[in-house]
């Protein structure tokens, strides 16, 4: 069960805007890369994230480039999960290959600041502050073991190859 | 039931009746990362204890996005890649060979293949019926180990283009026309077909062009039928051997049908900040613009440089306006040279850029200042993209660019042929 506090984004956040290319230098230093996390959708993000908090987007959610360092900086800045009402392609399996919850599911009825928990194993969104109850969809099978494993890495070192 | 082209390459590199929707492992026939992407991938292939290539001959790391590199950041993760590719037995492209997805284009795809590459325009090779599609640096390195990954088979959409393109038309305008029916999103997960008697018509590089932003609608694949063309380029790569004819069956099924009449289109332009704000060239006229760039996976190839070439022969630069030009690939640089385009450009004022991803990703070699706006022939223009979130980015042609770096606004390249 994961329980947070929504910041919610509009449709079609880039990896652009989650993960600027003028910080490509900083790439080998993830640390320094995730200060910069979401700064070109929300310039005050990284002053504004708490740990266990979701991003709640629209619809294409990191839409653009297979920089999976997209990922890996919305997770280092502490967020727990990213909800949106669709995500683009590559962003979703990336966000799975590093143990990144990216649950899809109809974000209009949630608003930003609200308390959300999420039931990863039931596929539930409670919306604690105004009682809506949301259900996001399942994952291909693969997709749930490497998501249990914690990734994709994990998953390897568990299974040695995949399991289709 | 028949099969698409999505569906047929699975199934062969698969080994099973693949269908939409099903889930498969397929092996994997080249897999590779860029010096962006690259070095996450060798952390992530270290942490896995995978430290063997499963084929070094078919895994490639490209240095093509910060390169020469501008920062001592970046000088160290190519030196790494360097130094992974010495150790591994991994082909090394090094600085100035030009952009990634055109050396694939080059040198290693072939119809039927399945390739990865831990960068989205990697869909490029569609243009050849490659099921070629980009994913993160984690997948692209456990594909690189084990020489296979798995799939969801993708849904197909099919395109069919009729008629022939009129006078200042070109393959771009036709993909940036179709993003803007599909919209950013209009085809998630999904393989784009292409086909029809203008398909056939078109030779390999438009082909790259159209597969090339497959993404921007947010396709997995961009696919074409391998033909007579295909074979024609393959035999003049020296890898006419492996040729083989894909194409769909007449019974396959497909999610959606879409028909464009080429005939029908004219020069289009994609508006900041994202590629399905489309408009015709014309309705923008009046926009001013700061820098052109001419370049790029999308159109930094020799045909595209004629295009370019051809409306700048003898005119200049406006001069408010900032002229790049970046072959897509040392050959085409060669090629450009001997066809005199390199000397056109530097008479109308540009500066030429060594082969590779140029300004594109906002890395190096002309990031816009704020307020300023561009046009350029890369294939995306998301807030940012250049370097600069207060800067514009729009999208089109070479001809259009050329067109417009002449006007200093926004320019259809119909008036000047």
């Amino acid at each position: 069960m994961l329980k947070g506090r929504a910041i919610k984004f509009g449709d079609d956040i880039s990896t652009d805007h989650i993960c600027p290319g003028r910080y490509f230098h900083l790439r080998s230093n993830l640390p320094e890369l995730a200060k910069h996390a979401m700064e070109d959708a929300d310039p005050d993000f990284a002053c504004k994230v708490k740990p266990g908090d979701f991003i709640v987007a629209g619809a294409n959610f990191g839409l653009g480039s297979s920089r999976e360092h997209a990922a890996v900086v919305i997770k280092m800045s502490g967020v727990c999960a990213v909800l949106a009402k669709s995500a683009a392609r590559i962003f979703f399996r990336n966000a799975i290959n590093i143990g990144l919850p990216i649950l899809i599911c109809d974000t209009d009825r949630i608003n930003d600041g609200d308390e959300l928990e999420v039931d990863l194993e039931n596929s539930t969104v409670r919306d604690l502050t105004n009682g809506a109850d949301l259900k996001f969809g399942n994952f291909p099978q693969v997709m749930l073991k490497i998501l249990e494993a914690g990734g994709l890495i994990p998953y390897i070192k568990r299974y040695g190859d995949f399991k289709s | 039931m028949g099969k698409t082209i999505a569906e047929k390459i699975l199934s062969q590199r698969s080994g099973t009746d693949a269908r939409a929707g099903d889930i498969v492992v397929a092996k994997v026939d080249l897999a590779f990362v860029q010096d962006g992407t690259g070095p996450l991938a060798l952390r992530q292939l270290e942490e896995s204890g995978l430290e063997k290539i499963a084929n070094p001959q078919r895994a490639v790391l490209f240095l093509d996005h910060a390169a020469p590199t501008p920062a001592r950041e970046l000088a160290n993760d190519h030196l790494a890649l360097r130094q992974f590719a010495k150790k591994s037995g991994a082909q090394l492209s090094d600085i100035g060979e030009g952009v990634c997805h055109q050396l694939v284009a080059e040198s290693y795809a072939s119809p039927g293949e399945v390739i990865v590459g831990a960068d989205s325009h990697t869909v490029t090779a569609g243009g050849l019926g490659a099921f070629a599609t980009g994913m993160g640096s984690t997948d692209v390195a456990i594909a690189m180990a084990l020489g296979k990954t798995w799939f969801r088979v993708p849904e197909s959409f099919k395109i069919s283009v009729s008629g022939r393109f009129p006078t200042g038309v070109y393959a771009k305008d036709l993909i940036l026309h179709l993003i803007g029916i599909l919209g950013a999103d209009g085809a998630t997960y999904k393989a784009l077909e292409f086909c029809g008697e203008a398909v056939d018509r078109m030779g390999m590089s438009e082909r790259f062009t159209i597969a090339n932003m497959a993404v921007e609608a947010g396709a997995k694949v961009g696919l074409f039928p391998a033909d007579e063309t295909t074979k024609r380029y393959l035999k003049s790569r020296g890898r006419g051997d492996r040729y083989r004819v894909l194409k769909a069956d007449p019974d396959a099924a497909y999610e959606r049908s879409i028909e464009i009449d080429a005939s029908s289109l004219e020069p289009t332009v994609s508006k900041p900040h994202t590629v399905d704000n489309t408009a015709p060239a014309r309705e923008l006229k009046g926009t001013k613009i700061m820098q052109v760039f001419i370049g790029t996976c999308t159109n930094g190839r020799l045909e595209d440089l004629a295009i370019a070439a051809k409306i700048l022969r003898g005119r200049k630069r406006h001069p408010q306006v900032r002229l790049l030009v970046a072959p897509a690939s040392v050959e085409v640089l060669r090629n450009a040279i001997r066809a005199g385009y390199i000397q056109t450009f530097i008479d109308a004022g540009a500066v030429i850029l060594p082969p590779g991803c140029g300004p594109c990703v906002g890395v190096h070699q002309g990031i816009l200042g704020d307020g300023e706006a561009c046009l350029s022939t890369a294939n995306r223009n998301f807030k940012g993209r250049m370097g600069n979130p207060n800067s514009f980015i729009y999208l089109g042609s070479p001809a259009t660019a050329a067109a417009s770096a002449i006007a200093g606004e926004i320019t259809d390249p119909r008036g000047l042929m």
